[in-house]
């Protein structure tokens, strides 16, 4: 079995997989960071989005083995220093979570979201990019006013 | 501390796990040495199992077993309950084949376990399972209820003959028939009400453990009602006793229903740990998920409402055959029963309603709760009724329902169907949807959509519902096999903390936020000082879980009448301390008060002396500061509400897009309108869903063609609108809070009302009907087979 190092939230991890292991399956069986979630198997549900090299990627959709030497952020790696981040502060103010296991990947699409388009988002944007994360609790109202509090509070 | 009461919108306690991925799923946890469980699962829809060979399976790499349902049997595991029992027409009760854990001899239905593969690792588990040779014998199919009973249908159980599960009535048949026939107008539909595949987004999963030592057994299991699971599995499964078992749900992904029933693998996984002594774990697959979780709705239905000359219903008369799939689910017969046809009186004083249901075996995935259950049916079939005969009259539907409104001085209510609704205004709801959705501005901009080719369409639905299950005498009448009450501790801890235990489960409901508020309110304790503990039962005494809208009327109920006890307790010891009597002592805002003195002892300063004994009459009382009740509701809840649908329909293609969505609810007082609004939000998505684009397709050989995200369409979110929701008080008076259900009402109202808005769009195209989910085919075929000559073209 091979070995694969990468960097996960700012810190060297490496674990010796089988060649088929996901990276959703790395992160979550190998290394514990079991924030990320697995909704479906087909790559429609967007719960374990994470940002790998600073794009958001779905990482059911990537062998742990293609992401040797890659930089890695995690839901577990957005808060900083024990505060929030501003779109998690904005899912908890607006509501914008019930049972919470879409919300990993809600947040890490998210920010991405900001990163590409912006601070000013408005909710025809928000729900056309939302089109890959799958909510059944909350009907997206509460998500989509979160994230365009989230974006702003990004600024 | 009230401004994080009753009441308030505070913002949830349980956010931040969640938001920093610090959730504890099922999946998520581990134990060391756990071994991973994969089913093997049957890939036809109805065939004898001639030989299950599982010899090249055991001798793959790190494969510790492979159980069969010869195992099954040979350890004399139960059949799988079902926890409610009908009664036919006849007196007679309900056909009730057994559901083995493991299949035995035949299988019934796409994704039946057969086999369970148990391995050092998942993967393992996954890569034997293949490996497990099963032969078999295909036998004829048959998905749809209304073929099932069929003379020649394929027979699925010797002890249901004719597939038929139940044939049951409720109501006046007599009346309602006569009643029919003296009508100046008789209004009828055919209704499919589709099967739904529920989709909570954490899927089902599950880890057991056993102590060879001790003979606890543990399941962690994604459930929404851990100690009926226990008492379920282990009483008539397992035989493991209820001192030897414990149940926990850790945090739990959604439900909607689809997380109460005692399913096969749970026990399986039970078992297996027993069997092993060590610990098994499992979590479905999405794919699994379409396949094994309990179905919903999947009625078929025949309608009618009579109406006198001034639109006043006469009566309503109803026959539905219901599909409950290919073995009994633990409420499978429940739902298209008692949930079902006695909400068939809606907001409106029909008198005289008879309703007949035939419930059916098919080779189907079982159904059972799904958001709503039943409910959701019986208010589509009502509302488009309604609806409909409003078009045909040429009324205006808010005046046709105005017109046979229970009136706001009638509560409480007795229907013909049944129930005892507790209070209500249903016209001041509806008054309040048509200001808030601006209907006097509709004819404007259906106009101005006109002038771009669009068709406007808007559609309305006033819906009802019984919540809080149930006043247990009445269940146990009906024929539940279960009392339905709930249970709460309320602990003062020594310096003046409180942990609150209950009975009821968040899935995604957020009880911790509003449990603490409750006794927050109650107690006069702040808000901070309380902590809520649910979903184990090594914790909470006992509880009967969370569906049905029941955590807050009947679980929060508890919980008051847990604090009740506190305070007549605090009072004896204040009395004590404050040297004055029991009965000259009053408690307001967490102090008790010797009346009309200054003379006050806060319930902290209680609470330590309960503790610390020192000066305490012990002689009289006990120490300690920590209260138990159960409560039993006298009656059911009604919560209604008014809801207001405005869609544009591109003639061209048949696209439909929601433009408004308004929804008005009555779920009586309020403790948390954040959250109450957020159920709401979440439910209309979900109805929404199932009028325009979900549908479980079986095809004729029983496969499920919508058997992955990919196939079904769940609503992503430029499918749905944002909601306008607005909310009437009237408090219920069966309960100590005043409250209704909430969790439901979404889905159950706004169904009926994106149909009608679609109909109302298209009456120019000369379309009367569409059946769900309204998808831009159906639409536009509707549209080309319509009456009106421009879609004759």
């Amino acid at each position: 079995m091979p070995t694969v190092s990468m960097t996960v939230n700012g810190k060297e991890v490496s674990a010796e997989v089988e060649t088929r292991t996901l990276l959703v399956q790395f992160l979550r069986d190998h290394i514990g960071l079991t924030g990320t979630h697995v909704g479906c198997d087909t790559s429609q549900c967007g719960a374990c989005v994470v940002h790998v090299d600073g794009k958001a990627l779905k990482s059911c959709t990537r062998l742990a083995v293609q992401c040797e030497g890659a930089s890695v952020t995690t839901i577990e790696g957005l808060a900083a220093n024990g505060a929030l981040h501003p779109m998690q502060q904005a899912f908890h103010e607006n509501h914008g979570l019930q049972c919470g296991f879409c919300t990993p990947g809600m947040i890490m699409s998210a920010v991405d979201m900001v990163e590409r388009l912006g601070n000013k988002l408005d909710e025809k944007t928000i729900r056309q990019e939302l089109e890959g994360n799958i909510c059944r609790c909350t009907g997206y109202h509460n998500i989509v006013k979160s994230i365009a509090a989230g974006a702003e509070a990004m600024k | 501390m009230t401004e994080k009461g009753i009441g308030a919108a505070v913002l949830r306690r349980e956010d931040r796990r969640f938001v920093t991925g610090k959730g504890q799923y099922v999946d998520d946890l581990n134990r060391a040495g756990q071994a991973h469980a994969c089913f093997v699962r049957s890939a036809q829809a109805h065939a004898e199992i001639r030989k299950v060979d599982v010899s090249r399976a055991k001798s793959a790499p790190g494969v510790i077993t492979v159980l069969t349902g010869e195992d099954v049997a040979a350890d004399k595991l139960g059949s799988l309950p079902c926890g409610w029992g009908i009664t036919n027409k006849d007196g007679t009760a309900m056909a009730e084949p057994g559901w083995p854990v493991l299949a035995q001899g035949r299988v019934r239905y796409v994704g039946e376990a057969i086999a369970m593969v148990i391995a050092t690792t998942r993967q393992g588990a996954r890569d034997a399972a293949e490996l497990v040779e099963v032969d078999t014998s295909p036998l004829p199919v048959v998905v749809q209820a209304t073929d099932a009973g069929k003379k020649g249908a394929p027979q699925l159980h010797e002890a249901a003959a004719n597939n038929q599960c139940f044939d049951w009535e409720i109501g006046d048949r007599a009346a309602t028939d006569a009643a029919i026939k003296a009508s100046a107008k008789v209004v009828s539909l055919d209704i499919v009400n589709q099967r739904l595949v529920p989709n909570a987004m954490e899927p089902r999963a599950a880890l057991a453990e056993f102590d060879t030592n001790s003979g606890l057994l543990t399941l962690h299991c994604a459930c929404q009602a851990p100690h009926a699971m226990r008492l379920l599995l282990g009483a008539f499964v397992l035989n493991q006793a209820e001192h030897k078992f414990r149940v926990v749900a850790p945090d739990v992904g959604g439900g909607f229903g689809s997380k109460i029933p005692p399913y096969a693998e749970y026990a399986a996984l039970c078992w297996a740990a027993r069997r092993l002594g060590q610990p098994v774990k499992w979590t479905s697959s999405r794919s699994e998920a379409f396949l094994t979780d309990a179905h919903g709705r999947d009625h078929v239905t025949r309608a009618e409402l009579g109406l006198d000359k001034d639109g006043r219903f006469t009566a309503l008369r109803v026959s539905t055959v219901a599909n409950l799939g290919a073995y009994l689910s633990a409420f499978g017969p429940l739902i298209p029963t008692y949930l079902y046809a006695t909400l068939f009186a809606g907001q409106y004083t029909t008198p005289a309603i008879h309703a007949e249901v035939r419930a059916m075996f098919t080779n189907t995935t079982p159904v059972d709760a799904y958001r709503g259950a039943g409910r959701p049916e019986a208010t589509y079939m009502l509302e488009r009724l309604v609806e409909t005969a409003a078009r045909e009259l040429g009324m205006d539907p808010a005046e046709l329902r105005r017109r046979n409104f229970v009136a706001a001085d009638a509560f409480p209510y007795q229907t013909p169907v049944a129930l005892l609704y507790d209070s209500g205004d249903y016209a001041g709801a509806l008054d309040k949807a048509l200001e808030l959705a601006d209907v006097k501005g509709f004819a404007k901009r259906r106009a101005e959509a006109a002038k771009r080719g669009m068709a406007r369409g808007i559609g309305y639905s006033t819906p009802i519902e019984a919540t809080g299950a149930a006043p247990s005498a009445i269940a146990g009448q009906l024929g539940a096999r279960a009392g339905l009450y709930e249970s709460a501790e309320v602990r003062f801890n020594p310096t003046g903390s409180v942990t609150v235990f209950s009975g009821s489960h968040s899935h995604g409901q957020g009880h911790a936020t509003t449990f603490a508020q409750i006794v927050a309110s109650t107690l006069g304790v702040p808000y901070e000082n309380v902590e809520v503990v649910e979903g184990d039962t090594a914790r909470t005494q006992f509880g009967m879980g969370t569906y049905g809208s029941r955590s807050t009327s009947v679980g929060g109920s508890a919980i008051v009448k847990a604090c009740d006890k506190i305070i007549a307790k605090g009072k004896k010891i204040a009395a004590h301390l404050l040297e004055a009597s029991e009965g000259d002592i009053e408690f307001e805002n967490g102090n008790f008060t010797v009346s009309g003195t200054d003379r006050t002892k806060n319930i902290a300063e209680i609470a330590f002396a309960a503790y610390v004994p020192h000066n305490y009459p012990l002689e009289t009382l006990e120490p300690g500061l920590n209260e138990q009740a159960f409560f039993d509701p006298a009656n059911f809840n009604f919560p209604y509400g008014a809801y207001i649908c405005e869609v544009e329909v591109d003639p061209e293609t048949g696209f439909t897009r929601i433009e408004r969505f308004t929804a008005i609810d009555d779920v009586g007082n309020v403790i948390n309108p954040l959250i109450v609004h957020g159920q709401v939000q979440g439910g209309v998505a979900q109805g929404i869903g199932q009028a325009m684009f979900e549908q479980g397709v079986y095809d004729e050989s029983g496969q499920l063609l919508t058997g992955s995200l990919m196939d079904y369409c769940l609503p992503r979110a430029d499918d749905v609108p944002s909601i306008d929701s607005g909310l009437t008080v009237t408090p219920c008076p069966f309960n100590p809070l005043g409250v209704k259900g909430c969790g439901e009402m979404g889905t159950i109202g706004s169904t009926p009302a994106v149909i009608n808005a679609i109909l109302d769009a298209l009456k120019d195209y000369g379309v009367s009907d569409i059946q769900m989910p309204a998808t831009p085919l159906r639409v536009w075929q509707a549209i080309r087979n319509g009456s009106a000559p421009q879609a004759a073209e």
